[in-house]
């Protein structure tokens, strides 16, 4: 487990040396932005059952933040703007936290709800204020770099983060948090009968879900030198993430990565071949999405996991597998 | 001044009508189905795609176009249900229907982009810009007509649901989808039926839309938004809870535009959702369910 | 003995229904306690209302002489009082050692310990012996959800012991399982009553509750109807009535009943 992931990471860090051509550097750096993405929320939605559908909040905080901040500190092009990175993450977080005060009150069907209202007052405040430029957006300062050395830091960049992200989600997964997590996923009420403060927990991780997506929202925007409030609060990036976290398979670790590289693929496969937000693209996503959540509802990673175990149980009776005794005091 | 507000007051109350109207129709989806259809959004806007085919081309009125809008909406409606909602998997039902109904939404969305392109459209009419001057208030022909068909259509649906032996298979499944199975309901059938009246609904709200605004696929987006505002507000389930919440907005919603300004108005109507939801988790007339998951 | 669960007039109407109208019990420390009553009684309402799901519209419940009305279903729990529900609720997507987990420790800081390991050893050994005791330690690494109903059952028996709680309400556990099963439920409560949890059940089989608890109290339409040993409740008139409902002139079905009721 270690070697296979110590090797995938290996493969990660060579990449853009070996395929340098910036065309495949610039599609390596999209789908490194939607894995942050997927996994960070696939730490709070999938862990705990709670489909939120306004993180894209949290990417659009991040995104202004590093607009703002580089502009009001007069931050040079170069690689200083990258300093301003956790600090997108921070006032992400701390912007999440009376976000998932005033969502996490209701149950699940109003959760997802008051998330997309949020996410659209956001999206009215960034068209609306002065500070954020209103509907013509910021720009960032724009380093000179080489074409590929340029996609080359950023994609470096963005892979810090993602292993932050993943080494987070690791250790979340292991730990009481994660643990409560998932008993609040299958009964919340039955967690809280057993002492879990289901609240704190809940905004826990609400709260680190947003920081990776504020870090990642504010490298993305310094990548395309420039914000405007439709891309920085765009909903289908929420529906985006939802679906990658869905295709792999929720709660799990490796499902929002690998349905991230898969559905990135086939976003940019679609942005080829129709217009990217045309009919065709939309109608072509639609129908994708509506596949993969009725005929492979639990994910890709979950039912593969479940047919090798089936697999393997079939081998009844070989060596490692041990008989089951029954159940003292049934018949 | 004064009579801005009240005339403020006015308009909000009639274009609440039309709001409750297409309220309605998603809230008695949730309350049967407990399913969020997120599409009922794009669905207005298609019948206003609809309808504008249909009075441009064939020169129709626009109430007349209602003939042909409703029933095809609601056969839409149907065809929507028993193609991907029954496949939802019984847990997480709800969280599911939203992603679904998400997709369908986009999908809708795209088709009618490869249609009718991005430019804002508009329906019209001779009575659409004329107002008739009551009491020194200015009520638009096509507001008034809108209500008054709002109130038909609502009263309509209210005769069905309390004075027919449909609405009495619908009520029992909304109070106790099990229970109804047991005596013989077919529950099933009535969700379907169900979901095809709160599309079809929608669709004669979509005519007065599109005739009151200019709209074009990505106006889904605002509508949905609101409706959801509204339905949750009203308390999720509840018909009369919406109607209510629908001109409550609308009628602020006005009100703040006149007052302000009419950038602020449209922040109003979601900070208004959060601060209720701060207060009220289960809305204005929803009550706190014994929780199961 | 000293009164360890108090429930002091309890009211409880959701909307026009009035669950609980009077409703008041006393669980003496060391006891294990009954709640009998027909159905509609408002059982289970009464176990929400102690455990902190329902609020009580009038009324108090006290834990060791503290008043606990209205304290969130996790206060309570951390107070130590814990409870089971009727139809077994388990966390099905979790192995069993997961969901024995789950329940928190009585004093458990929340910050200092979120990340930390889900399970430490001595609190899986402590899971394993649970599961041990209660009969489904070989069980332990399947996910809940696989369990029969009877199985999640004593699941259900064994997470709420590990925090060591002082009070146990059982919401009918031997409901719907087999006779063997049930003679070992009712063998365990024995056993974790000797060595000084105290118990109150709710219970539709009559025979069980008769041969297990030392305390019956009848709860009817909302009210407590009376409350004392076993054999004095089963005569209770008013008891018969409650259950069977009708007036009875010569006293003869009251008769029948108490057959029945033995």
């Amino acid at each position: 487990m270690v070697a296979a992931t110590l090797a995938v990471t290996a493969g990660f860090v060579l990449f853009p040396l070996v395929f340098s051509n910036p065309t495949t550097t610039s599609i390596a750096f999209f789908a490194l932005v939607y894995m942050v993405s997927a996994t960070a929320w696939n730490l709070f939605s999938g862990f705990s059952g709670y489909i939120a559908l306004g993180h894209a909040v949290f990417f659009g905080v991040g995104a202004y933040t590093l607009a703002v901040a580089a502009e009001k500190l007069h931050v040079a092009a170069g690689w200083l703007p990258f300093a301003l990175v956790p600090l997108a993450g921070l006032v992400a977080g701390l912007i999440a936290i009376p976000f998932g005060l005033i969502a996490l009150r209701t149950r699940r069907h109003t959760f997802v709800v008051i998330t997309i209202a949020i996410f659209f007052i956001f999206q009215l405040l960034a068209f609306n204020l002065t500070f954020t430029g209103g509907s013509s957006g910021l720009q960032t300062p724009f380093p000179l770099w080489t074409a590929v050395g340029y996609n080359q830091r950023f994609y470096y960049v963005a892979l810090a983060v993602l292993i932050v992200t993943v080494a987070v989600t690791v250790v979340v997964r292991r730990s009481r948090l994660g643990l409560q997590l998932l008993a609040i996923r299958d009964d919340e009420d039955r967690a809280l009968g057993l002492g879990v403060r289901t609240g704190r927990v809940k905004l826990f991780a609400f709260v680190l879900s947003a920081i990776p997506i504020g870090m990642i929202g504010a490298v993305y925007t310094y990548f395309l030198g420039q914000i405007f409030p439709q891309f920085a609060f765009d909903p289908l990036f929420d529906i985006t993430i939802a679906l990658m976290a869905f295709f792999g398979g929720l709660a799990t670790i490796v499902g929002p990565l690998l349905g991230a590289l898969v559905l990135e693929s086939m976003q940019q496969e679609f942005t080829l071949r129709f217009s990217a937000g045309g009919g065709t693209y939309l109608i072509a996503y639609g129908a994708v999405f509506l596949v993969v959540i009725l005929f492979m509802p639990r994910g890709v990673v979950p039912t593969l996991r479940d047919a090798l175990a089936n697999a393997r149980a079939r081998h009844v009776g070989g060596p490692g597998v041990r008989v089951q005794a029954p159940l003292r005091g049934r018949p | 001044m004064g009579s801005q507000y009240a005339q403020a007051v006015v308009d909000g109350v009639l274009t609440g009508g039309v709001y409750a109207l297409m309220a309605a129709g998603l809230t008695l989806i949730f309350g049967v189905m407990d399913i969020i259809n997120i599409a009922q959004g794009i669905l207005v806007v298609l019948s206003a795609y609809l309808s504008y085919v249909l009075s441009v081309h064939l020169g129709l009125d626009l109430f007349v176009t209602l003939v042909v809008t409703v029933p095809a909406l609601f056969v839409l409606g149907v065809a929507v249900e028993r193609l991907f909602i029954r496949r939802l998997p019984d847990r997480d039902r709800t969280a599911m229907s939203i992603l679904v109904t998400y997709a369908v939404a986009i999908v809708i969305e795209g088709i009618l982009i490869q249609v009718f392109g991005t430019t804002p459209v508009q329906l019209h009419a001779p009575y659409v810009d004329q107002s008739v001057h009551v009491f020194g208030f200015y009520l638009p022909y096509i507001y008034l007509y809108g209500f008054l068909l709002a109130v038909v259509l609502l009263g309509l649906l209210y005769a069905l649901i309390y004075m027919t032996r449909f609405g009495q298979a619908l009520r029992a499944a909304l109070q106790d989808r099990r229970a109804a199975e047991l005596i013989g309901i077919e529950v099933d059938k009535v969700r379907t039926l169900t979901f095809g009246i709160g599309v079809a609904v929608t669709a004669a709200g979509g005519m007065v839309f599109g005739a009151t605004n200019t709209f074009n696929p990505n106006s889904g987006y605002d509508l949905i938004s609101r409706l959801l505002t509204i339905i949750i507000l009203g308390g999720l389930g509840s018909i009369g809870g919406a109607m209510a919440a629908a001109v409550f907005m609308l009628v602020l919603e006005d009100v703040v535009a006149v007052a302000w300004s009419p950038i602020w108005s449209t922040l109003v109507f979601f900070a208004v959702l959060v601060i209720v939801l701060t207060v009220k988790p289960n809305g204005l007339f929803g009550h706190e369910a014994v929780r199961a998951q | 003995m000293t009164a360890l669960l108090q429930v002091e007039d309890v009211h409880k109407a959701f909307g026009g229904l009035h669950a609980l109208s009077g409703a008041s019990l006393t669980v003496e420390e060391g006891s294990i306690s009954g709640l009998i009553g027909p159905n509609g009684s408002g059982k289970t309402t009464l176990f929400n209302v102690v455990t902190g799901y329902e609020r009580p519209d009038s009324g108090a419940v006290r834990l060791r002489g503290e008043p606990i009305t209205g304290l969130r279903p996790d206060r309570v729990f951390a107070r130590g009082l814990a409870r089971t529900f009727q139809l077994s609720r388990i966390f099905s997507r979790l192995s069993v050692l997961e969901n024995m987990l789950v329940a928190t420790q009585r004093d458990e800081g929340w910050l200092r310990g979120v990340f930390r390991d889900a399970g430490s050893p001595a609190e899986r050994a402590r899971a394993l012996e649970l599961l041990e005791f209660i009969g489904i330690a070989e069980l332990a690494s399947l996910p809940a959800g696989n369990l029969s109903y009877g199985q999640r059952k004593l699941l259900e028996l064994a997470y709420v012991l590990v925090a060591d709680p002082d009070v146990i309400l059982l919401d009918e556990p031997a409901g719907g399982v087999n006779p063997t099963l049930v003679n070992q439920i009712a063998d365990r409560i024995r056993e974790l009553n000797r060595s000084g949890k105290t118990f109150l059940v709710v219970e539709h089989d009559l025979g069980f509750v008769m041969d297990l608890c030392g305390t019956v109290t009848v709860l009817d339409q909302g009210q407590s109807l009376c409350s004392g040993a076993p054999e004095e409740v089963r005569r209770d008139p008013a008891v018969l009535d409650a259950y069977l409902g009708g007036a009875d002139e010569d006293g003869d079905e009251l008769e029948d009943a108490a057959e029945v009721l033995r």
